[in-house]
Formats: C-alpha cells, sequence, structure tokens
C-alpha cells in the first residue's frame, strides 16, 4: 500500500512539474495516435460510405466481416505490419521497423476496421424520414450524400473518437513495430505511453508507471467525455 | 450558433494536430550528416544503463544518433537476420558462432565480460548456498520435483544470452532440458521476458533465478533476493559486438557500425565499462575485455584489434 501511495505522490510530483521525459512520451503518444486516427478516419468514412450507400453483391457479408475485425487482436496486427516492414519483408527497402511512421501504420490499420464498421451505423442511424425528405425535394446524388453524412456527423465524430482511444491504449503492435525505443532526438524515438508503462514496470519504478498510467488514464477519459458529449445532444 | 463554434474549434484543432503530427513525423528528421545506428542488444547492458552511459558520448563524438531496441539474445539475433539492424551487442558464443559461419554477422569485437549468478531468497529454502552451479541446480530440481512448494526456479524461457547459459548448466549437470526440466513441474516456471522483469518475478515469487551480475546489481535496491552461488567457471558472461554483414544486406550503415565497435574496444571506452556503477554500487557490473582475453577463453585480435 505504502509503495502506491509513495507511487502517486511521486506521479503527481512529476505531472505537475511537467517533468521533460514524461511529457515528451505523452506528447509522442498523442501524436502518433492522432495521426493514424485521422489517416483512418480519412478512409474510413469515405468506404464506410460507399459500402451503406453502395449496392453491391456480398455488401452484407462484407459489413458483417468488417465487425468481426472490431476484435483484430493488436499484436496480429503488429506482427502483420513487421513481417511486411522488416528488412526482409515485401516493404523492407522503406527502412521503416522500429520508426514512429511504423507506429502510425500499424495504428491505423488496427482502427480502420472500427471505424468503418462505426461509419456504417451512423449512417444507418439517419432517421429515415430525412432521406425520404431529401429524395422527395429532388436532391442530386452528391446533395443527398452531403446532407445525409451531415446529419450523422456527432455519431461520425464518435467513431473516430473511438478508435483514437483503441489506438492510443494499445501496446501489442506498438512494441513490436516501435521498439520502444528511447533516442536523443524526438522524432526517431518509439517509446510511448503504453510501452513505457510495461518498461518501467518491470524496472521497478512504480512511481513512474503510475504518472504515465494517470496521463493515458486522462486522455482516454477525456476521449470518452468527447464521446458522450457529443452523442447526448 | 454555440455548436457550430465548438465544430470550428474542434476542426481547428485536428488542422494543427494534423500539421503538428506531419512535421513531427517528417520535417523533424536529423539533418542528413547525422547518421542513425541501429542496435539490437541484450537486455542486460540496457537494464543496466550501460548503454545510457556510453550512447552520449558517441553520438557527439561521431555525430550520430543511436537507436537501442533491446531484446533477448535470440531476439536480438533474428533481428540481425532479418537484416532491421546494423550492429548487435550480445553475449551468447555458441549462437554467434553460428550466426557468422552463417554469413549474417561480421567482425566480432568482444568488450566486456562478468559472471552469471544464481540468486535466490534469503531463507535459500533448497539450501543451496555456495554449492557448485551444477550441483545447486540439482538440488533445487530435487526439491521442486519432490513437491516443495517453496523452491521454485524461475527461467528467463525467452532463449536469451541468460537462457541459453541456464540450459547449459542444466546439461552439464546431467539433465536433458527439454525432457527433464522444462515442464516437468510446478517448480520450474518460465517467465519469457527481460532479466530486470524475471528478476521481479522471481523476488515476487520468493524464487531461485539464474541472472547476469550487472542487472542483479543494478535491480538489487528494490529485491529481495540475495547471491546464492556466484562460483564457477561456467558462470562466466562474455559480452560481444558485432556487425551485420553488408555482403547479405548491402544498404546497412556499415560505416558507423563499423565506428560503433571500434569505439567499445577504444582504450578510452573500455575504461568507462570498467568503471562503470562503481560509484553507485561499489563494485564495477562489468570488466573490461581488453587485457584478458586469455582468461575468458577468447583470441587477442578479438579484443584489440579495431575492425578495419
Amino acid at each position: 500500500m505504502y509503495e502506491i501511495v509513495e507511487g502517486f505522490l511521486e506521479a503527481v510530483r512529476l505531472i505537475v512539474t511537467l517533468d521533460a521525459d514524461v511529457m515528451g512520451i505523452a506528447v509522442r503518444s498523442i501524436i502518433i495516435s492522432l495521426t493514424a486516427t485521422i489517416l483512418a478516419g480519412l478512409i474510413a468514412v469515405p468506404l464506410g460510405a460507399a459500402i451503406y450507400f453502395g449496392t453491391f453483391p456480398g455488401r452484407k457479408s462484407l459489413i458483417n466481416l468488417i465487425q468481426t475485425l472490431y476484435s483484430l487482436p493488436t499484436v496480429v496486427v503488429g506482427l502483420l505490419i513487421f513481417l511486411l516492414i522488416s528488412r526482409v519483408g515485401p516493404f523492407g527497402f522503406l527502412r521503416l521497423l522500429f520508426t514512429p511512421t511504423a507506429m502510425v501504420i500499424a495504428q491505423t490499420v488496427l482502427v480502420l476496421p472500427i471505424m468503418t464498421g462505426l461509419t456504417i451505423s451512423a449512417l444507418s442511424g439517419v432517421d429515415p424520414v430525412i432521406r425520404d425528405t431529401l429524395r422527395s425535394l429532388g436532391a442530386t446524388r452528391l446533395q443527398f450524400l452531403v446532407n445525409v453524412m451531415k446529419e450523422a456527423r456527432f455519431a461520425l465524430l464518435a467513431a473516430v473518437a473511438i478508435g483514437f482511444g483503441r489506438a492510443i491504449s494499445e501496446v501489442g503492435a506498438a512494441i513490436l513495430v516501435g521498439g520502444n525505443i528511447m533516442a536523443s532526438s524526438f522524432a526517431s524515438s518509439t517509446r510511448v505511453l503504453t510501452t513505457a508503462i510495461s518498461l518501467e514496470t518491470s524496472m521497478g519504478n512504480i512511481s513512474s508507471s503510475i504518472a504515465l498510467g494517470i496521463i493515458l488514464l486522462v486522455i482516454a477519459l477525456a476521449v470518452n467525455l468527447v464521446i458522450t458529449t457529443i452523442q447526448h445532444r | 450558433m454555440i455548436r457550430r463554434t465548438l465544430f470550428a474549434v474542434a476542426a481547428l484543432m485536428v488542422a494543427l494536430i494534423l500539421i503538428c503530427g506531419c512535421t513531427g513525423t517528417t520535417t523533424d528528421q536529423p539533418p542528413a550528416e547525422k547518421q542513425q545506428l541501429r542496435i539490437a542488444t541484450t537486455t542486460s547492458l540496457y537494464d543496466t544503463k550501460l548503454l545510457d552511459h556510453l550512447t552520449p558520448i558517441f553520438e557527439k563524438q561521431y555525430n550520430a544518433e543511436v537507436l537501442i531496441v533491446s531484446a533477448g539474445t535470440g531476439k536480438a539475433l533474428e533481428y540481425g537476420q532479418r537484416g532491421d539492424v546494423d550492429v548487435m551487442m550480445v553475449h551468447d558464443r555458441a549462437r554467434e558462432d553460428t550466426f557468422l559461419a552463417d554469413g549474417y554477422g561480421a567482425d566480432r569485437r568482444v568488450f566486456a565480460y562478468n559472471y552469471f549468478v544464481l540468486v535466490g531468497p534469503g531463507s535459500d529454502p533448497a539450501g543451496v548456498a555456495n554449492m557448485t552451479p551444477e550441483a545447486a541446480f540439482t538440488a533445487i530440481r530435487e526439491k521442486g520435483m519432490a513437491g516443495d512448494a517453496n523452491v521454485i526456479f524461475v527461467s528467463r524461457g525467452d532463449a536469451s544470452g541468460t537462457h541459453s547459459k541456464e540450459q547449459a548448466i542444466w546439461k552439464a549437470a546431467g539433465f536433458n532440458y527439454t525432457t527433464q526440466i522444462k515442464g516437468s513441474g510446478d517448480w520450474y516456471r518460465e517467465a519469457g521476458t527481460g532479466m530486470g522483469a524475471t528478476l521481479e518475478m522471481a523476488n515476487e515469487k520468493e524464487a531461485y533465478t539464474l541472472s547476469d551480475i550487472g542487472t542483479y546489481l543494478a535491480y538489487k535496491g528494490n529485491l529481495d533476493l540475495v547471491t546464492i552461488v556466484d562460483e564457477g567457471e561456467i558462470l562466466l558472461n562474455v559480452y560481444s559486438a558485432m556487425q551485420i554483414n553488408q555482403e547479405k544486406f548491402p544498404d546497412i550503415n556499415s560505416t558507423v557500425a563499423k565506428d560503433w565497435v571500434n569505439f567499445l574496444i577504444s582504450d578510452d571506452v573500455q575504461k568507462e565499462i570498467a568503471s562503470f556503477g562503481v560509484d553507485r554500487y561499489g563494485q564495477p557490473l562489468f570488466y573490461a575485455a581488453k587485457d584478458d582475453w586469455a582468461k575468458i577463453g577468447v583470441t587477442e585480435a578479438e579484443v584489440k584489434d579495431p575492425v578495419a
């Protein structure tokens, strides 16, 4: 118990004094996961819309497959990306392994299914009356699409936020393709909140672990708060 | 109106972060003349903070940036075979020899050595203090197999150099590792993780484990484990560094890799290695290999000749 209290106090000190190492790790986490979320969003929202509005054979099965991939294990994504970007892999020539870019790629792949699926759900949730109204008013295809998307914007934003929450809290892929590197320059380091927590805990630096844990928790809760605020509008 | 303002703010934030994200990952590259060196290192060199101590010196001297991935020797060798790193720092002579013979590695140099220790709870439930390593291992197994719940051995279980050494000791004690040790009972547990974490686990379970002395000393402050056996020829632990063979992977950064290996065996750094940790732990964590090549059974060339 004593250890936890002491760790907690030290954690508060690290956070309040904006300890450079801790802040660097937190900022890196946010940058990497946010970049991944935005990339995934740029792919998932149009893709989800295309699937939702589209009519093609196998559409139902595709939606089912996407929903199955919600529970894509993070280490499996990590392994897959590792094999692709490792030097002997097909994209080895890009020398991406153990870089923040590799982590962005892995996290993008990781959250793509959930964001695509939630986009489809968001569009399904739009009141049919609105769709009928749009059609009866003679909206062009593009106008129809834009207006339905606009109607679903809060649910779409929630989809993006959920993707971000999944990206920033995963550790499996981050450690496999990032390698938990702490280098002298910010851009070459790949240590993020989750990988740092597992390292610090294994090294017995409980206070640093707790500090990083609190920050991760705050970020995750803030994201959740955003989602609920949006959904209660 | 409020809604619209909120939206504008959110959009602005996203845009800002996008800009930050892009600049953070692209334009923030170190200047072209700064070379990146990727090292896969065994966990003990990392967990003891020896590399944290040496890399800034190297970075300044050679205008390079060192990226360190810490993994067990087995994983480090795997990274080397895939060409994902430029240099490996490992401690498993037999597997290094295979690695070199297969043409993956080149220019091995030995830069440090120390000893493995058997650590365990102060109560020493198996009563093996000061035995030979082989006898101690035998006694731990015997008590464990007999169902003495207090006798537990935690193995690294991750194909690391330490894990290799542990297997060598079992073998020297006359056991077949795969059939008689691994999975032979609840007394033998595999951690599957780095040295530091394994020590933490052994501490938590009041168990015995084999550790390199360096990591043990570095972690000693957080541990109740004590040294049980620290003498025996088999406990010698030799660290070496080698480049990944450029013939296999032409775009390996061999210049800076060569600089690193030569840096490790240079007189100044050998002194640094020998004195590292003395101020904190009252004894060195590593010994310099430079003058003790005969003692540790390697050739003189391997400790002294710079890589050409």
